[in-house]
């Protein structure tokens, strides 16, 4: 009972969130900031498992999320759609329906591959130098799509509101926001039960004394390959995600700055806390949209918040610690933390 | 087969001859030490041994197979555990989790099994656990269990990171310099927890040492080491009687005087 707990109450809110959607309760601009606070979350916890359980500082998650935009939606529109760019669709509008998932996935895994890029050099190289080497695979990602013309180029790629319309069309249901919830619900899921196994726990490990688990049985290129691909392949998904909100993508989005704004989130939150990164994806997609009527003068505003924030509290909002380590009422209630027998 | 044989082993460091020849056999069962003033290569030897370096030359067997070229964790899995002249535990761990961890190896699950949680996780969570909260109970660290190790006293850091290397449960220990920076009644403490911990787990024990008190006392052959060469081996009383020790450990007459 105390098991399926945490999995009952987020049921009940994706629930409560699809069914405001669907009857126009919350309007589509609030469905917007939803969305995007999902795909935050999928993306500022995954980017943790690198730079917060691991303590290697990758700033080019932006890269990931590119490589499974682009597949998933280049996918989607060549199956599910008519395009002027690929004719006509593969398999017809309503198999869109239960292959989104598929097609979502499968951008995670291009995204997982392509996470070997940093993955392999981690073997070698850290800190400092692994920082650059996620840099500069951020570019080469972004620069590639640029140079691709049959996809759009810098141009941009777009169909996918096509993609929603099929979905849509069979059964009349906030897809995209239903498969956000589901995939931020899976990401945070699947990294719980990773970090708090002793097998995950083999990653922490690396961070805290990298030579001394080398030696003391933790095969150290098992666990960052298992690391990083898993932390891309998720980024890859929320890609994915985010290309069908808007039904646009171009490479210009996917930047350092994007990736800026990922590890802002990540350090926002705290290093090596989900639920902070949870917490910080929540909070700082809300405080962008409060700022929005200062228009650029946000981009002031938000900085110096997190100059504040490093200046006061350097550890993040939870650095370090979970809800239940700061609220152990709520261990009781979720049960999820393992004790020791 | 003899559990540990080194065979002509020579290591470079760039120009550097860190090792030079050495040869080392463990049948099983002994408590040796391995001595030498600073920077004689003790620490590279044991570095060698755990598949840190590769040795330059040489070749190095651990229960008959050639470990040399083997990752640290292969040869780790292979049955042999080390500790580390400066402590090297995983600080933001618990201790409790630290040897829970140094069983990765033998976890018996991998990421879709942490992440489902079947059956078979949970036992073989189980057993690490247990595992670990017996060696925590039988080293008196149990009380210690849900600290991190870095708010420990030194002694019990030393003593923590004995049972992360038993957690293992390796056929061979290697110990480098255990007794640095601990007071005398530490030291006595640990000398007898390295005899009580040989003969409970039926360990081989090979040690680095710079306190004489420890290697007279411990072990049973000594090999001392002097710019990478063995300069002499056999029992603590002759070792500590021979002229080349004492050269290497105190220097010529007339260089003392000069």
């Amino acid at each position: 009972m105390r098991r399926t707990m945490p999995l009952l109450l987020y049921s009940l809110l994706c629930a409560a969130l699809v069914f405001g959607a669907d009857t126009g309760l919350l309007n589509a601009y609030v469905q917007l900031v939803i969305m995007y606070v999902g795909i935050n979350i999928i993306l500022s916890s995954s980017l943790n498992l690198i730079n917060g359980y691991m303590g290697e500082f990758s700033v080019g998650h932006a890269g990931f999320m590119a490589v499974g935009a682009y597949v998933t939606s280049i996918l989607n529109v060549r199956l599910f759609t008519d395009s002027s760019l690929f004719g006509p669709g593969l398999l017809g509008g309503s198999s869109a329906l239960y292959l989104f998932p598929v097609t979502l996935l499968v951008g995670g895994v291009s995204a997982a591959l392509v996470g070997l890029l940093v993955a392999v050099p981690s073997f070698r190289t850290r800190g400092d130098y692994l920082a650059i080497i996620t840099l500069a695979v951020n570019y080469i990602v972004k620069s590639s799509i640029e140079n691709i013309q049959f996809i759009g180029g810098a141009r941009g790629f777009m169909g996918m509101r096509n993609v929603v319309d099929a979905m849509t069309g069979v059964v009349n249901m906030p897809w995209v926001l239903i498969w956000i919830l589901v995939f931020a619900g899976l990401t945070v899921w699947v990294l719980q039960r990773l970090v708090t196994s002793t097998y995950g726990k083999g990653i922490i490990a690396i961070r805290d004394d990298e030579i001394a688990s080398e030696i003391m049985s933790v095969d150290t290129r098992h666990m960052k390959l298992v690391a990083f691909m898993l932390s891309s392949g998720m980024a890859g998904v929320a890609g994915g995600l985010f290309a069908h909100i808007l039904g646009y993508i171009n490479p210009g989005t996917f930047t350092i700055m994007k990736s800026t704004e990922i590890l802002v989130m990540v350090y926002l939150g705290g290093m090596g806390s989900l639920s902070g990164s949870v917490l910080a994806a929540i909070g700082f997609t809300v405080i962008l949209e409060v700022f929005r009527p200062l228009q650029m003068a946000k981009w002031v505003v938000i900085p110096l918040l997190l100059i504040l924030l490093m200046l006061f509290r350097p550890e993040g909002i939870m650095g370090h610690r979970e809800l239940t380590d700061v609220f152990p009422r709520l261990r009781r209630l979720l049960g999820s933390q393992e004790r020791r027998p | 087969m003899s559990l540990l044989e080194i065979r002509e082993v020579t290591h470079y460091f760039g120009g550097l001859r860190a090792v030079y020849n050495l040869n080392v056999t463990l049948e099983g069962g002994e408590l040796m030490g391995l001595i030498g003033p600073n920077g004689a290569g003790k620490t590279t030897v044991f570095n060698l041994v755990s598949g840190f370096y590769t040795p330059t030359e040489g070749e190095i067997f651990f229960l008959g197979r050639n470990i040399s070229g083997l990752k640290p964790h292969q040869v780790t899995a292979l049955g042999m555990a080390r500790t580390f002249q400066n402590i090297r535990l995983w600080n933001s761990l618990t201790v409790f989790e630290n040897l829970c961890l140094s069983q990765h190896h033998q976890l018996g699950y991998g990421l879709l099994g942490s992440v489902l949680r079947p059956r078979s996780f949970t036992e073989n969570e189980r057993r690490v656990r247990r595992t670990s909260e017996q060696l925590l109970e039988i080293l008196g660290l149990a009380h210690y269990a849900d600290e991190l190790p870095k708010n420990l006293p030194y002694g019990m850091q030393r003593r923590v990171e004995i049972g992360r290397a038993l957690a293992l449960q390796p056929r061979l220990l290697l110990l480098d310099e255990p007794a640095a920076g601990m007071n005398p009644s530490e030291v006595d403490q640990l000398i007898e927890l390295v005899r009580w911990i040989r003969e409970e787990f039926k360990l081989t024990v090979w040690l680095i040492e710079h306190q004489m008190r420890v290697v007279m006392n411990l072990c049973e052959i000594i090999k001392v080491l002097d710019f990478g060469e063995t300069i002499a081996e056999g029992a603590p009383r002759e070792v500590q009687q021979n002229p080349r020790v004492v050269q290497a450990y105190l220097g010529d007459e007339e260089v003392s005087y000069a």
